[in-house]
């Protein structure tokens, strides 16, 4: 017995004009500054208010969000008492957003307490949540997961609950239209890792992997069109169809290695989280090999990338992800991202720690030791395919 | 040779296990907390079997099987019906996602466990090495 959630999804062009169409008093509107200065806060308001909805914003979301920014957010929100909460931006935005709703709405409990075993949070008494992304993506639209970080720690913290899967995801793509070059291939590479490792991971089940499959596919096809021209709507697009399809995908089966990897890296040298679980997914791909070749060949196949008989998947595939990192100019190793190999070889044990105990390793089909895991890193800092 | 599930040999087996296991000390290094394992009746399990083990920092202080819950107050209760426990411990069902699915229940800081999920996985791996006989 498992579990498949999703939210209500409304995507294409236009996909906006939902929120005019909602029902409610007042919305509080959780995004950046950015999105401000995009105007795009302004359409959602407009649109809103087309509903009779009125609104206030909250704008103070940084990537990578605290623990703080929530708390400051649910104060807010707390003061505002809306019953319909708008996260608008990407996944720091929209799981920020999920963390006030739970501080808000539910039954007492802290941001850091959200957990998928305690149900019945009966968030939806006080406040629907609508998210709508602006970068394709981080799929955060369409999953549950949250991840905060603990800025004492320096680490990243995964939350979440069956019960913050947002109610409405509105998958807009003229709000990916503003995404710079280097944006654009940073949250792609994110979708991709989704879908990849939502495919291949311990708890992979058939719901997900149709799910995982077209998207990978989307994605080898779209993203370097979009990467090459960001005013390619067709591209746009289908990016982030595709990123919500892996959002979809992965929260249902979970994602893996390269993601507490990714989470590990970005929470001690802020290393932005697409740029990071793409550098890592080749190299998991290579550590977890054999024990899913199958998959990997799987993969292959559904985007006709030969594999010749007597050969290994597994490695042919990697090379296929680096390529396309190589095409969007992403770094294909740690080194490459500027990260000094004082800095990296200092931080090494923290590294090791954060990833260990990050949730994403619990569901990798190889499970590292931590001795592998520091190898791991290692290679992945040198560029050196994984071989053990 | 097999050990009866949830005896005083089989909780010293278990822990014998975990203080052996190094992916279990590097999981669990900052954990801090004592658990009873509560195994509901079911089938030819006619009364609760009850387990505690004390945990604290990557090791197994102490492990027991009392009679009943009365002898201390734990940090966290894990409790479901032995075919939950035996599904588990024979690698057919996930604890995470019997966690998630409401089939085994818990009772302690969340945060602490969201903090170190891994922790838990490796414990079970541990007991997982045991040779039990489970009540038919």
């Amino acid at each position: 017995m498992w579990y498949f959630v999703s939210p209500q999804i409304v995507y294409g062009q236009d996909a906006v004009t939902r929120l005019g169409q909602l029902e409610g008093k007042s919305a509080f509107i959780v995004t950046d500054a950015n999105m401000v200065k995009l105007g795009f806060v302004d359409k959602v308001k407009e649109q809103l208010s087309q509903a009779g909805i009125k609104s206030t914003v909250f704008d103070g979301v940084e990537p990578d969000p605290s623990l703080e920014t929530v708390k400051k957010g649910s104060s807010q929100m707390s003061k505002s008492g809306p019953d319909l909460i708008v996260a608008l931006g990407g996944g720091s935005v929209m799981d920020a957003a999920k963390a006030m709703w739970v501080e808000y709405a539910g039954p007492g409990m802290k941001a850091e307490e959200i957990n998928p075993f305690t149900t019945g949070l009966g968030l939806q008494n006080k406040a629907r949540l609508v998210c709508v992304p602006t970068t394709s993506g981080t799929g955060a639209e369409a999953t549950w997961g949250i991840v905060l970080t603990d800025q004492a720690e320096q680490r990243k913290m995964s939350v979440g609950s069956r019960e913050t899967m947002p109610d409405i995801a509105i998958v807009d793509p003229q709000f990916a239209l503003e995404m710079p070059p280097g944006l654009t291939a940073q949250t792609g590479m994110d979708a991709l890792t989704h879908a990849v490792e939502g495919f291949t991971s311990s708890w992979k089940n058939d719901i997900s992997d149709g799910l995982c499959i077209k998207a990978i596919q989307l994605v080898f096809q779209y993203l370097p069109r979009a990467y090459k021209n960001g005013k390619d709507m067709e591209a746009r697009e289908k990016m982030a169809n595709a990123a919500c399809i892996a959002g979809m995908g992965f929260i249902n089966s979970m994602c893996a290695m390269a993601h507490a990897a990714g989470h590990s890296l970005g929470a001690v040298f802020h290393t932005p989280h697409g740029r990071a679980v793409g550098l890592f997914l080749p190299y998991t791909i290579e550590f977890i090999g054999d024990v899913r070749e199958e998959l990997w060949a799987e993969i292959a196949y559904s985007i006709k990338l030969k594999v010749p008989k007597g050969k290994k998947a597994a490695p042919i595939l990697a090379d296929a992800i680096r390529g396309l990192a190589r095409g969007v100019k992403e770094p294909l190793s740690i080194k490459e991202t500027g990260i000094s190999s004082d800095s990296f070889n200092n931080s090494m044990e923290k590294l090791v720690d954060n990833a260990f105990a990050d949730f994403q390793l619990v569901t990798t089909a190889r499970v590292p030791s931590t001795e592998e895991t520091r190898k791991f890193l290692r290679y992945a800092y040198e560029g050196k395919s994984i071989d053990f | 040779m097999a050990i009866k599930f949830g005896t005083e040999e089989w909780v010293k087996a278990a822990r014998a296990e975990l203080n052996k296991s190094q992916a279990y000390k590097d999981a669990a290094k900052r954990w801090e907390g004592d658990m009873y394992f509560i195994v509901e009746p079911e089938g030819g399990l006619k009364e609760t079997l009850v387990t505690y083990f004390d945990l604290w920092h990557g090791e197994c202080r102490a492990a027991s099987a009392p009679a009943d819950e009365s002898g201390k107050t734990a940090a966290y209760r894990f409790w479901a019906p032995l075919s939950v426990w035996r599904s588990i411990l024979e690698k057919k069902l996930d604890p995470v996602q019997a966690m998630m699915t409401g089939k085994l229940k818990l009772k302690g800081d969340m945060a602490q466990i969201m903090k170190m999920p891994r922790a838990a996985s490796e414990l079970v791996e541990c007991v997982t090495h045991i040779k039990t006989e489970f009540p038919e």
